[in-house]
Parts: structure tokens; sequence; C-alpha cells
């Protein structure tokens, strides 16, 4: 981002005490409000490898202790771990392709001024972010189309986003026209237009959607919860919800996993359900805390240009 | 992916007219550059219109999808009249008319229930909008510090809780502030409390419990499209601003607020017309058998009675009000809007 309020008039001889006092202030209050948002996840990782008794007798809160991975062992041996993070990494890849692919091309195919009675259908699809029948009907809609305990009810519904569309379109107009009018004139139809010509120049509006996707499907919890009874559909998420909620329910997966008594009894000395929880929450929180901070400009960007219509 | 359809569209007229058009010496030579035009203005404008329509058939499967994820839910309204227990189809319910709206008024404890879910969902989205104005104060705050590096750094670590889902959320707070969370634990081992406090367990602050997570979540990520807005303000606003003598808090006063404010009302307004879309995802995963009463809002209430207690019928009837009430928010907001600041804002 490129802040430019840079006082022209050499600032540093201009200040007041009062903004001295400001400064100091703001400084510590920006420091206070980062380490409020990101502590958390910092102690999540930290508690996760840490001693386990240690941990739950609430000793680790700035490094960690006794340092092992036998958490991680265990969590990923726990009955529906390995599906539920395969569901959920299919679903986060093959949404956001579909996703991407369905917004660049109808984001353009918006912007073709010849396209039959092009604002009508750009409005049936718009007008859908703005109201929607709610979740019963919605959950009886699925039900009729077969969608319920179906990976597809995941995808297909994320297709076509209009807000994504609208951020595309948006793009596609600020390109010049002379482009591809250029490329008409050689020859090229609308497609090849679309393909070697518009496609290439989205990249940045396209990195931003493809981001918003993705965490959305890594994150929903929601469609899992009304459409799925299938344990085989669960999403991490809500493998995790009932992780976090039902300490019976995780007994149950530790003992299923555990096999022999005496293993039961290990795993009771072992690893206690906080100790599970948040290395549950790590393994779910991770790949976020990855890509985050190399994607974090391009969303920026993508904010900026969705911000100029306000 | 529809790809292949419209190659070759253009390209599809013949040239057959020109053995018409040379039998015909009687005719003069400006009738015959009539016709000739007239001819061609036809041919362009039928393989125009082909072209249009073969473009709008590559848009057809995505207007499908629209179609059967949008729209179609709508029909799913109809359960609203009738009696539906869910194994037995639609067909052979009972025809109700109005009687779940009716009942939604006349049974006192319906009332009661709908009433108290309505105050908290008036009460959540009313904070909410109340401390609508914090990412701008912190986007303001955060521009006025000099070092670049520290305000990126600020920037990604408040905008991290933005991409969590709810319920890494609630895992987070579970952590922290359960009975042997971390916040009671250090509260114990300091000796400053003997009994655990209940953060989640009990119905206490529920509604700015909720508030205080939101914040948390959202604050910094709020803040990215003021931060964008005031990279984009006039640099002459602030010379003039420094000539006239304003100091550092003055220019922020009368330059860069009143410079963020029209985005502040767009913002605003959709928050109002999403007054009753509170969403269910906080709610849900925060909802206990202790906090029930205070932390309902609509959205959740629906799936509680619908999905929870199989009340499908009642559970529509009311999400149908919401949708309708929604819908006549966002109109009336986006006049407002167009009164007020002559935009509309859908």
């Amino acid at each position: 981002m490129s802040r430019k309020i840079k006082q022209g008039v050499a600032p540093a001889l201009r200040r007041t005490k009062g903004e001295e006092v400001f400064n100091v202030f703001n400084i510590i209050f920006c420091i206070v409000f980062a380490f409020v948002c990101v502590y958390p996840f910092y102690y999540l990782i930290i508690n996760s490898i840490s001693d386990n008794a240690a941990s739950a007798a609430g000793d680790v809160n700035w490094l960690p202790q006794g340092i092992h991975w036998e958490n991680y062992k265990q969590v990923f041996a726990l009955d529906g771990l390995s599906t539920a993070a395969f569901v959920s990494l299919a679903r986060t890849v093959i949404g956001t392709v579909l996703t991407v692919a369905a917004s660049a091309f109808l984001g353009f195919m918006f912007t073709q001024k010849k396209m039959w009675h092009r604002q009508l259908w750009y409005r049936v699809i718009v007008i859908t972010m703005y109201f929607n029948a709610g979740l019963i009907p919605m959950f009886i809609t699925m039900k009729n189309l077969g969608l319920t305990n179906n990976f597809w009810v995941y995808i297909l519904p994320a297709i076509v986003q209009p807000f994504n569309i609208i951020l595309v379109k948006t793009f596609v107009e600020s390109i010049p026209a002379s482009l591809q009018e250029a490329a008409e004139m050689d020859g090229a139809g609308t497609l090849t237009v679309f393909w070697k010509i518009v496609l290439p120049m989205m990249t940045p509006i396209l990195a931003t959607v493809g981001i918003f996707s993705a965490v959305g499907q890594w994150n929903s919890f929601q469609d899992t919860l009304v459409y799925m009874t299938d344990s085989k559909l669960y999403s991490l998420q809500y493998l995790l919800y009932t992780y976090i909620n039902q300490a019976s329910s995780l007994a149950a997966s530790v003992r299923a996993s555990g096999g022999t008594a005496i293993n039961v009894a290990a795993l009771a000395t072992q690893q206690t359900p906080t100790s599970i929880r948040m290395t549950v929450s790590v393994i779910v929180v991770l790949p976020i805390l990855f890509v985050y901070p190399f994607f974090q400009r391009f969303f920026v960007k993508g904010m900026m240009l969705g911000a100029v219509k306000g | 992916m529809p790809t292949s359809e419209g190659a070759g569209v253009a390209a599809s007229t013949s040239g057959d007219l020109t053995a018409a058009n040379g039998a015909n010496g009687l005719a003069s030579r400006r009738e015959r550059r009539v016709r000739r035009k007239a001819e061609k203005q036809l041919r362009n404008n039928n393989s125009a219109k082909r072209h249009s329509i073969n473009l709008w058939l590559l848009i057809v499967p995505f207007l499908i999808l629209s179609l059967l994820f949008s729209y179609l839910p709508l029909f799913g309204w109809l359960y609203a009249f009738y009696d539906y227990k869910p194994p037995i189809p639609l067909s052979e319910s009972e025809f109700v008319g109005l009687q779940w709206f009716e009942m939604m008024v006349q049974n006192p404890a319906q009332l009661r229930a709908i009433g108290q879910v309505l105050i908290n969902t008036f009460a959540m989205s009313g904070l909410n909008i109340l401390t609508s104005f914090l990412p701008l104060i912190f986007a303001i705050m955060l521009n006025e510090v000099r070092a670049k590096w520290f305000r990126n750094l600020v920037q990604t670590l408040t905008t991290l809780p933005n991409f969590i889902s709810w319920v890494l959320v609630y895992s987070v707070a579970f952590a922290m502030f359960s009975s042997t969370g971390m916040i009671n634990e250090l509260l114990e081992n300091l000796h400053l409390i003997t009994e655990p406090i209940k953060f989640l367990d009990s119905d206490d602050h529920t509604w700015l419990k909720m508030l205080l997570w939101n914040l948390w979540k959202g604050v910094g990520w709020g803040s990215i499209l003021y931060l964008a807005g005031i990279s984009g303000i006039d640099q002459e606003l602030y010379e003039a601003a420094q000539v006239d003598g304003a100091n550092r808090f003055q220019q922020i006063l009368h330059v860069t607020v009143p410079q963020l404010l029209p985005t502040y009302f767009v913002l605003l307004m959709l928050s109002v017309s999403n007054f009753l879309n509170n969403g269910m995802d906080q709610y849900y995963v925060f909802q206990n058998a202790f906090n029930t009463e205070h932390i309902q809002v609509l959205d959740l209430y629906v799936y509680n009675i619908g999905m929870g207690q199989n009340s499908l019928s009642l559970a529509t009837a009311i999400s149908m009000l919401k949708s309708l009430v929604s819908v006549g928010l966002l109109i009336l907001v986006n006049w407002l809007s167009k009164r007020t600041r002559g935009e509309s804002i859908v």
C-alpha cells in the first residue's frame, strides 16, 4: 500500500508536545492491539508442542516447555481427521479453481456489449447478492436436488459469486478498450480475446478472488452442519467444533484409535482433551498462517479495487 | 467449463448476392446502390444477432447455476403455508394458510420467544453499528505512524483474525477463557480468584462478549478499506491545510475524516440493510445451555427450531419474513442514500 501522507513541510520541526504524546500513545495502542490479535495463535501453537502436564497446569504462556510432537502423532491417528483434512483440502482446491474460472469468464462476458440482453442477465445474477430464500428453503432445495450428504454441495452453489463477478467486471472495464478492439480487428473472436488478451491481465484481481474463495472454502462450517450427516464428508472445521464441544466424542475417538487397554491408560496420562483440541486447532489454522503473509498485499490491492464504488 | 461453442461465429455469411445484382441491368445505379446497402445491413443485423445470442449461450450454464441455487429455493417459501413434517411429502401435507404467521403473534409463549430473539438481533446489530466507526479511527491512527515497516507489520497482524473461521475463534476463546483456560489459570496462580470465572458458560454480558469477539475479528480488516481511501486522498488538500496553519490533529479532523466519510456512509448503510442478517456461525459456536436466552439471533433461531426441533414450516415462515424485511430495508436505505447523497448503494 502506498500511503503518502508525509507532510511536505519538514514535519520533525513542527511537532508539538501534544503530537509527541499522541505518537507514543498511538504506537503503544498499535502494539497492544497487534499483540491481542496474534497472541492467541501463538498460545495454541506453544501449548500443542509443550509438555502436556505443564500445559494443563497453565505454565506454558510465553515459551514452549519440553517440546515434543506426540500430540500431532496422536491427532493424525484420530478417526476421521485425515478424511476431514482431505475433504477440506479437496473442496478448497476444486472450489477455488472453479470459482476463479467462473468469475473471470463471467466478469469478462458481462463487459461484452454485443451480448444478448447483457444488462438483464447481469442484474439477474447480481440481485442474488441481496436476497436469499433462507436456511430452511435452501436445505429443502438441496435435499430435493440430491445434494445433501454429497461432496458437490460444497462446490456447486459457490461457483457463481456475484461479488467476485462485480470485482472482475470493474477490473476489466478499467482495461483500455482499444486493446480488445485491436485484437478484434486482427480477426480474434470473443473467446480468443478473453483467453489471449484479457485473462493474462486479470492476474491481480483473480489472485484476490482466489484468496477470498480459498479462505471461504477452508473456513466454511455451516454447510457441513446443515447438509452433512455422513461423517466421511465432514470438514476439518466441523470436526474441530465437535472436538471442542463434546468431550465425550473426543474421548471416544481417542479410544477408538488407541486400540488396547494399556494404550488407553497411557493416552489418558499423556494426551489431555485440551492438548488434542489445541493441536487440532493448530492444524486447522496453520495453512492460513502460512499462506496469509504472502498474499496479504494481493487482497489489500483487491480491496482497493473493490472500494472504487464506495 | 463451456468454452468451445462460440468459435467461428461471425464468419458465416455467404456471398451469393452478387449474381442477383449483376443480372438486373435495367435498374438505375442509384437504385442498385440503395438495395445493396439494405441487403448488407440486413445481413449484418442477422449475423450480429446470432453472434450476440451465441455469446449469451456461453453464460447459460452459469445462469442455470444461479437459477438452481438462488431462485429455485424461493419456491421453498411454499412450505411456510403447509403443515410440513419432513418424511411426508409436501403434496400430502395439510395446507394451513397463514397459520404459522398467526401463531407467531397469537401464541404468548411463541411471541415471547420471538420477541427475545428480535431484541437480541437488534442489540447485536445495533452494537455493531454503534462501533462501526472503530475501523475508521484505527485506520487514521495507523496512518499516523511514521515507520512504514511498523505500519505494515501492525496491519498484517491485526487483519489475521479476519481470516480464521468462527469455529477457530471459539477454539481460541476456549483456550483462553474456559474454566481451565489461560486467563483463569493465570488468575488462580496469582491467587486473585479461587473459583474459575465462567466467561463462556454463563449468560452474563453475552451481547458485550459477542461484540468484543466481533471487534477482535473485524477491526483490523475493516480498516484496510479506509487505509485504501486515505491513500487516495489528494495531497494538495493536506498542503492547503498546512498553508492555512493546520496542525496534524486539525488536518485529520478537517481533511482525512471528511474525505473518508462517504466510504463510511456506504458501509454504514449496507450494515443497516443487513440489520436482520447477523449470520449464525458466530452465535452457533458460542451458544450453550446457559446463554441461549441472550445469544439467539434470528438466523440462529431459525436454525434451532428448523433443524433442531424439526419445525420446518415455522422456521420457513420466519426466515421468509426476515428476507422480505431485509429486502425492504435495502430498498429503503438505497432510497435514503439517493435522496441524501445522490448516489445509490446497490
